[in-house]
């Protein structure tokens, strides 16, 4: 059965015609070309789709695309403003957080958008304290990426590049 | 995946009333655990009608003091509300431990509570399973059951609930508000969900068609000392082996070396049912008893009496023992500071 659904990916405006079984993760990649989210184990354990929708990491694999009509979604590619990277995009540049790069659009939506979660003063399983704030250390980032797997195992790299955009953001 | 209508609901009585006319609809909100089973065969609905816009995802006081959680509300944003952190540390911890946070911010406070079991043979529609398909038997049963029952199963079904933050709800006392064709109820969270005996294919005691709405936090004093302890195979992103949630209220009475006498305590376990474990035997057995990890323990063993484990998930048992023990003499640290008894004695077989 179909559906009329319309998406703002990575500010523009999309409109298709899909089938209900499909998700947003399909639509984007083989409906509308938007290939930065990728497919890795389709059932929402690897994180390798992972998207700003409406504003919040997600993963967009479980998702139906009929049941996000009128989103708004950011992925990797949306991320850097022309040129110009995003600090956590140059972050895993810089600091050599990747292999085989398959995981990292992935990697670099949900690290975004943790900070800002980060930010707003959410907690952790492995914060201290839950109400008094967090200092993103090494555990906490750790905890907060858990969803994102990476097969290279560049773990070592992709924490410190998140540590390094957090420090910089918390700085005066 | 089998084609299916959708429909976005647009009320509360217009959904219910979607589902109740239709004997496979289901409802959608968060997606994170349904849309997996229909791309695995597990759950083939022909109609999916969407609660997830509906305005469902307010938290409230009400005027009572109870907390009233909408059912839409995101286990992120329940996780990060100051209220619930403050009064209710359990639960926060409880939806910290849960999935990952993409996965958070999509996964409902009603969808977590009716999310399904991981059993794998359940997820695996090649297998034999009493709960996808009633009468074809339980491959768990001689299979792995490393993640499997202890307390409650029954010979057609050892599936445990994977919910952490449900395990924190059964300890403070929640319940759920429930709409049907024909009105409204309440329901303790702990009557929720069902053991399996012989109709393992039952989750819940819902009726096709009843939509949770909110779930209710009565207001107890005590809430604020409580805590969620997980074990699991990894530090992070995993499901539970065993859980335990805790809330403790310690009297300033100290009888000579005994420690603090206990008030009132709530104990449930996660990872060992079908269903989140209050364990009521234990906590009747600290009420009065001295704040020890020797009645910590002991409790536990109460409890734990009528466990009955497979090779693969023995474990479990002592697992639970001592990770109450620890939870509790954790808890009773930081309302008096020392605490009778030591910690590193614990046995490590069962």
């Amino acid at each position: 059965m179909d559906a009329r659904i319309s998406l703002r990916v990575d500010g523009k405006d999309r409109s298709i015609t899909v089938d209900t079984r499909t998700t947003l993760l399909d639509a984007l990649r083989d409906r509308l070309g938007v290939t930065s989210p990728k497919k890795g184990c389709d059932h929402g354990q690897c994180g390798a789709c992972t998207v700003l929708l409406d504003g919040r990491r997600a993963v967009i694999c479980l998702a139906l695309a009929v049941a996000y009509d009128g989103a708004e979604i950011t992925t990797a590619d949306g991320l850097a403003l022309g040129d110009t990277l995003h600090p956590i995009q140059q972050a895993f540049l810089e600091m050599d957080a990747l292999q085989c790069g398959y995981c990292t659009p992935g990697q670099v939506c949900s690290a975004v958008g943790m900070l800002a979660e980060a930010k707003e003063g959410a907690p952790s399983y492995v914060s201290e304290d839950l109400v008094g704030g967090t200092e993103l250390d090494d555990d906490e980032i750790r905890e907060r990426m858990s969803g994102n797997l990476c097969r290279c195992g560049a773990y070592v790299n992709i924490v410190a590049a998140i540590r390094r955009v957090a420090c910089e953001e918390s700085a005066p | 995946m089998r084609p299916f209508e959708y429909r976005r609901a647009e009320d509360v009585a217009g959904a219910v009333a979607a589902v109740a006319d239709h004997p496979d609809a289901v409802y959608l909100a968060g997606g994170t655990n349904l849309v997996d089973h229909m791309k695995l065969g597990v759950a083939t609905p022909s109609l999916v009608v969407d609660i997830g816009h509906l305005p469902l995802d307010q938290i409230v006081e009400l005027p009572d003091g109870t907390v009233r959680i909408g059912a839409t509300v995101r286990n992120s944003d329940l996780a990060a509300h100051l209220m619930i952190r403050q009064r209710y540390p359990v639960l926060a911890q409880a939806l910290l431990a849960g999935a990952s946070g993409q996965l958070r911010n999509l996964a409902t406070t009603a969808g977590n509570l009716l999310q399904r079991t991981r059993c794998v043979y359940f997820q695996d529609v090649s297998m034999p399973c009493n709960k996808r398909d009633l009468g074809s038997g339980c491959a768990a049963r001689e299979g792995y059951a490393r993640y499997h029952a202890i307390l409650g199963g029954s010979a057609g079904c050892i599936a445990v609930h994977p919910s952490d933050m449900a395990v924190a709800m059964a300890a403070l006392d929640a319940s759920v508000v429930v709409t049907g064709s024909t009105g409204e109820r309440s329901i303790r969270l702990v009557d929720l969900h069902r053991l399996p005996g012989d109709t393992p294919h039952r989750d819940t005691v819902l009726t096709h068609g009843e939509l949770i709405t909110a779930v209710d936090l009565p207001p107890f004093p005590f809430s604020r000392h409580s805590a969620y302890r997980k074990v699991r195979d990894r530090a992070s992103y995993a499901f539970a082996l065993i859980s335990v949630a805790a809330a403790l209220d310690l009297s300033d009475h100290r009888d000579g070396a005994g420690g603090p006498t206990i008030r009132d305590v709530r104990i449930a376990f996660g990872g060992v049912a079908h269903k989140p474990w209050r364990a009521t035997a234990a906590e009747n057995f600290l009420r009065g008893a001295a704040a020890s990890v020797e009645n910590f323990r002991e409790a536990a063993d109460v409890e734990l009496a009528r466990a009955e484990a497979l090779n693969d998930n023995a474990f479990k048992i002592t697992m639970v023992r001592n990770t109450v023990a620890s939870l509790l003499a954790d808890l009773t640290r930081r309302q008096v500071g020392d605490i009778g008894g030591d910690l590193a004695g614990q046995e490590q077989k069962p």
